[in-house]
């Protein structure tokens, strides 16, 4: 799906205006939790979480990830907006809880991450 | 010849120091992401950058968050990365249990950062070839951290 057809689907508003509507999504991870992120995600991965500070960003920024979903409403400050303009990295943020966002795109067929790709043995 | 090739793997092609603020949450990340930047102009192995990433993300947000300050030591040669954390502050006085994941120290405004879960020594040591710490209680930690160009 491109990011354009989830944010109609979760109707999320965009953050960084037309910035990576156009990319195309296969994967999303969703937590709060950035040392997991930082742990199970590859790169080209969507993320969706609650945690409005610098750090989601930074984390997206760190890891190369396809873009955030804020969920619940949840908008990050202005600061955290103007820091992923300059990153290139597209934010939205869905009235929906994290469940729903989840069900919603598992639904049109976007998955997790693939855990196996990560050597962890 | 043998001795010629290790001295060619050994020779340096980048270093930069970076300076870490304590308690600078808005600046936490930024030398972990020009790090990222500088080993994709030298042309790493994306597999090798993520790995440098993560673990240098996570030394930072830990001198950040539980130092009173510290410096990173950023080595690029032509065959690995090597990254040296030093802070200045508590110390670590049990550095087993430290590694064991899940156990942490961290506040509450930490964890509100995404972070404190007890995760980062461990996800360090998961994403560097080799890893060794040091701590001395009331004066600081030492992370060393090396990662292979060629797996």
């Amino acid at each position: 799906l491109e990011l354009v057809e989830i944010q109609a689907a979760l109707q999320a508003e965009a953050l960084t205006g037309q910035i990576g509507l156009k990319k195309t999504i296969n994967q999303v991870m969703a937590s709060d939790l950035m040392s997991d992120v930082l742990s199970f995600c590859g790169s080209g991965v969507l993320l969706i979480t609650g945690l409005i500070n610098f750090q989601s960003v930074r984390t997206a920024d760190v890891l190369d990830l396809e873009g955030i979903i804020f969920a619940l409403g949840k908008r990050p400050s202005e600061e955290t907006i103007r820091l992923a303009l300059q990153k290139n990295i597209p934010l939205l943020s869905t009235p929906l809880p994290i469940f729903e966002a989840c069900g919603i795109l598992y639904s049109k067929g976007i998955r997790g991450i693939d855990r196996r790709k990560k050597g962890d043995g | 010849l043998i001795g010629e090739k290790k001295e060619m793997a050994d020779a340096l092609l980048f270093r930069k120091k970076f300076s870490v603020q304590a308690g600078d949450f808005a600046k936490a990340g930024e030398a972990s992401v020009e790090i990222k930047n500088i080993l994709k102009e030298v042309g790493f192995d994306p597999d090798v950058i993520r790995c440098v990433a993560i673990a240098s993300y996570e030394a930072e947000m830990n001198t950040v968050m539980y130092s009173v300050g510290g410096d990173i030591d950023f080595i690029v040669k032509p065959g690995e990365v090597c990254l040296i954390f030093e802070d200045r502050g508590p110390g670590i006085p049990d550095i087993s249990l430290a590694m064991r994941e899940g156990y942490s120290t961290a506040t509450d405004e930490m964890r509100e950062m995404g972070f404190g879960a007890g995760m980062g020594l461990p996800n360090m040591k998961k994403n560097a070839d080799r890893f060794t710490i040091t701590s001395e209680v009331n004066r600081g930690t030492r992370i060393e951290m090396h990662f292979q160009r060629h797996k």
